[in-house]
C-alpha cells in the first residue's frame, strides 16, 4: 500500500498559514471600531496586504530559538557568578556603569514591551501584528535578562537594590522615562517611528558600544552575554522599524510630512537620551573602546547618512537636528559628566575625576574642545577634592520641559554660553534646552505641559517619604529627598574612599595573593 | 496651531501651574559663563521675597564655591530676565522687580569667564 506522505511546507507557506491565514475581518463590529487607533494620527493605509514580512518568523519557531538562547545565556551567567566573575572586571569603577545602566535601561525595556504589545493589538495587518507581538516578548526578555545579569553584582556592591523604586522618581532617570511616556502615549504609528525606527534603527548601535563592547572590554562576561543574546533580536527589531517607515511612505503621499515630523522629533529625543550613554564611554568605562565622538561619526554620521540617502527616494530628508548633533558630539559627554560629578549626594552611583592618563586620552580624542573648555575645570575639581573640598552642589536643577535633561547644553556656536529657549503657553512660561525641544513642545503643548520634573514636583511637596507631616511648622518641601529616593548612603559620594572601592581591592587581593 | 491628534477630548492642567506652589512661585537663576553649577538652579519663593535674599542667600550659598565669586565687581554686574535686560532693586520684592512665575534670571559678571576662561 502506498503511504500518502503530505509534503513538508516551505518556509513561506508555513509562515503564511501561521500568520496571515489566522487573521480575519470582523463582522459583528466594523473593523474601524475594532482597530480605532490606526486612523486618528492621519496616516492613510489603503492595503495592509502590501506589508512585507522581512523575517517570516512564526511563533513556534520563535519560541524554539529564544529558548535555546536562554539556555546558553543562563549557563554562562551561572558559570560567571560561581567563579566570582565580578572580581575579574578591570576596575571597581566599572560597577557604576552597571548601576547607571540598571536604573536607566531595564525599566525602559519593560516600557518597550508594553508599547509593542499595545501596537500589536492595534495593527490591522496580521504581518505587523505578529512582528510587534514578538518584539514585545523580546523586550520583556531583555528587561529580565539585564536584571538577572546584574543581580549577582547586587550581592557585593552598593546602590543597585532600589532601581525599580527610583525609576520614576530620580531626577536623572526622568529623561528616559519621559522619552517612553511620550512614545507610549502617541498613536501606534508614531510609536513605531519613535522606538522601532529612530531608536532601534538609527541610534541603537550607540547604545550597544558602551554596554556590550564595553562589558567585553572590561571583563564583564555576564553583561556581554546578555548583549549578544539580545543582538539577533535587535536585528529583527531594526528591520521591523524600517519596514514600517517604508510601508507608511508607500501607502499614501500624505503620510510623508507626518512621518518626517516624527523622524525629526524622535531622532532628536533619542540623541538627547544618549548624552549619558556617551558619558559612560568617555568617562566611566575603565578600559575605553572608542570615544563617543568616534562612535557618533561611524554610527550616526556615516551609517545614518547612508540610511537617509536610501530613504531619499521616498522623499525623506535627514533629520533636522543632524547638523546640531555633529557640533554637539564634541561637548555633550563632558557636560554630562560634570553634571553628575557635581551631585555626589544625589546619585546612587559614584563619580570621580579621571586619572591623568585618562585626561590625556580625552585631550587626544577631543582635540578641538577638551583642553579649552573641560580639562581646566576637571583639574580644578581634582585639586579641590585633594584639599578636602570636594564639589557638592546642593541646589535643585532646571530641566527642559520636553526632554527633561537638566539645562546644561551650550548655545549652538558658542560653547561658553548656556543654551536657553522659552515660550509662553496659556499664560505660563516653559523652558527648553534647544530649538528642537521647543519646536516639539509647540507642536503639541497640551501633552508637554504635563511633564514630570522632579525638582518642581519636590518643591510642590509631592516628593516626600511616607510619614512626612506636611503641616509641621518646620516642614520644607523637598528636604527629605534622600529618603524619598530610598538612597543608600554608601552608594553616594566620590568613588575615592567608597566602600565599593575598598571591598573590591580587598576581595581581589584575597583571590590573587597569598 | 497644535498638531496634537486624539481620539477623545484631551485637556489636562499644567503640572507646574503657579497655584500648585501654595503662594510661592518658581524662579530660575543662572550665572552666565559659569556652568559648573547645577546649572540654572530653581527655587520656590513667595513673590514678596526681597531680591536681596536671592543674592545674599541663594546665590551666595551656591556660587561662592567658585573662585570667581570673590572677584565680582558688583558695580559692573548686569542682569537679564529671560532675554530682557533689567536692573533689579535689592530692596524690592520679586513681584515689584517684575519677576513672575518661572522667570529665568541671568547674572552676568563682565571680565569673569570661569575657570581658566573656560566658561565653567
Amino acid at each position: 500500500m502506498d503511504m500518502k506522505v503530505s509534503k513538508k511546507l516551505g518556509l513561506k507557506e508555513r509562515y503564511t498559514m501561521m500568520t496571515r491565514d489566522l487573521a480575519w475581518d470582523t463582522t459583528f463590529q466594523p473593523m474601524d471600531k475594532v482597530f480605532p487607533q490606526v486612523g486618528y494620527e492621519g496616516i492613510k493605509i489603503h492595503d495592509w496586504d502590501q506589508w512585507e514580512d522581512p523575517f517570516r518568523l512564526t511563533m513556534d519557531a520563535y519560541w524554539k530559538y529564544q529558548a535555546e538562547k536562554e539556555r546558553k545565556l543562563y549557563a554562562i551567567l551561572d558559570a560567571f557568578n560561581q567563579n566570582n566573575g565580578h572580581l575579574s572586571v578591570t576596575d571597581a569603577r566599572y560597577m557604576n556603569v552597571l548601576k547607571l545602566f540598571l536604573g536607566s535601561t531595564p525599566p525602559l525595556e519593560l516600557m518597550a514591551a508594553r508599547g509593542f504589545s499595545m501596537v500589536a493589538r492595534q495593527m490591522v495587518g496580521a504581518g505587523p501584528r505578529v512582528a510587534c507581538m514578538m518584539q514585545s516578548v523580546d523586550e520583556y526578555r531583555h528587561f529580565q535578562t539585564q536584571i538577572h545579569s546584574i543581580s549577582n553584582y547586587n550581592r557585593f556592591y552598593n546602590g543597585m537594590d532600589e532601581f525599580a523604586h527610583q525609576q520614576s522618581r530620580m531626577w536623572y532617570l526622568s529623561d528616559g522615562k519621559s522619552f517612553f511616556d511620550d512614545a507610549i502615549t502617541a498613536g501606534p504609528f508614531e510609536f513605531m517611528v519613535a522606538i522601532g525606527f529612530a531608536f532601534e534603527y538609527v541610534l541603537t548601535n550607540i547604545l550597544f558600544v558602551p554596554f556590550i563592547s564595553g562589558a567585553a572590554y572590561n571583563g564583564d562576561m555576564a553583561a556581554m552575554t546578555v548583549g549578544f543574546s539580545a543582538q539577533s533580536d535587535e536585528a529583527r527589531h531594526m528591520t521591523l522599524g524600517l519596514e514600517c517607515i517604508k510601508f507608511m511612505l508607500e501607502q499614501d503621499p500624505d503620510n510623508l510630512p507626518i512621518v518626517q515630523r516624527w523622524i525629526d522629533k524622535w531622532t532628536w529625543r533619542g540623541t538627547r537620551k544618549l548624552a549619558s550613554v556617551g558619558m559612560m564611554m568617555d568617562y566611566m568605562l575603565p578600559k575605553r573602546i572608542m570615544s563617543f565622538k568616534e562612535a557618533w561619526e561611524i554610527y550616526f554620521e556615516q551609517n545614518g547618512s547612508a540610511l537617509f540617502n536610501d530613504l531619499a527616494r521616498y522623499g525623506v530628508k535627514v533629520p533636522k537636528c543632524f547638523a546640531q548633533t555633529i557640533e554637539e558630539k564634541e561637548h555633550i559627554t563632558h557636560q554630562s559628566w560634570i553634571g553628575f560629578y557635581m551631585k555626589p549626594d544625589a546619585c546612587p552611583f559614584h563619580t570621580w575625576i579621571p586619572a591623568p592618563d585618562e585626561l590625556d586620552w580625552l585631550s587626544e580624542k577631543y582635540p578641538n574642545t577638551f583642553d579649552k573648555y573641560y580639562r581646566p575645570v576637571l583639574e580644578h575639581f581634582d585639586k579641590q577634592e585633594k584639599a578636602g573640598n570636594r564639589f557638592n552642589n546642593k541646589t535643585q536643577p532646571m530641566n527642559c520641559q520636553v526632554c527633561v535633561s537638566t539645562i546644561k547644553f551650550n548655545e549652538p556656536g558658542d560653547p561658553m554660553e548656556m543654551c536657553f529657549r522659552e515660550t509662553v503657553y496659556k499664560g505660563e512660561k516653559f523652558h527648553f534646552c534647544s530649538d528642537h525641544c521647543k519646536e516639539i513642545f509647540e507642536d503639541e503643548p497640551e501633552k508637554y505641559v504635563q511633564t514630570f520634573i522632579s525638582s518642581h514636583a519636590a518643591l510642590q511637596g509631592k516628593c516626600e517619604p511616607e510619614g512626612t507631616d506636611i503641616n509641621a511648622h518646620d516642614y520644607r518641601p523637598g528636604a527629605r529627598m534622600h529618603a524619598y529616593w530610598r538612597m543608600d548612603k554608601r552608594a553616594t559620594g566620590d568613588f575615592n574612599g567608597s566602600e565599593d572601592q575598598k571591598n573590591f581591592a580587598e576581595w581581589r587581593h584575597q583571590a590573587t595573593k597569598n | 496651531m497644535t498638531l496634537l491628534k486624539t481620539l477623545a477630548p484631551y485637556d489636562f492642567p499644567s503640572s507646574d501651574a503657579v497655584e500648585n506652589y501654595k503662594g510661592r512661585q518658581l524662579l530660575y537663576v543662572n550665572w552666565e559663563r559659569h556652568r559648573m553649577f547645577s546649572r540654572p538652579f530653581v527655587l520656590a519663593l513667595p513673590p514678596e521675597t526681597p531680591f536681596a535674599e536671592i543674592i545674599d542667600k541663594h546665590m551666595t550659598d551656591c556660587f561662592s564655591y567658585h573662585p570667581d565669586w570673590a572677584q565680582i565687581d558688583w558695580s559692573a554686574v548686569r542682569w537679564l530676565n529671560g532675554s530682557q535686560p533689567f536692573s533689579p532693586d535689592r530692596d524690592k520684592s520679586l513681584a515689584d522687580n517684575g519677576i513672575g512665575h518661572k522667570d529665568l534670571i541671568r547674572f552676568i559678571t563682565p571680565g569673569l569667564d570661569g575657570i581658566a576662561g573656560s566658561g565653567y
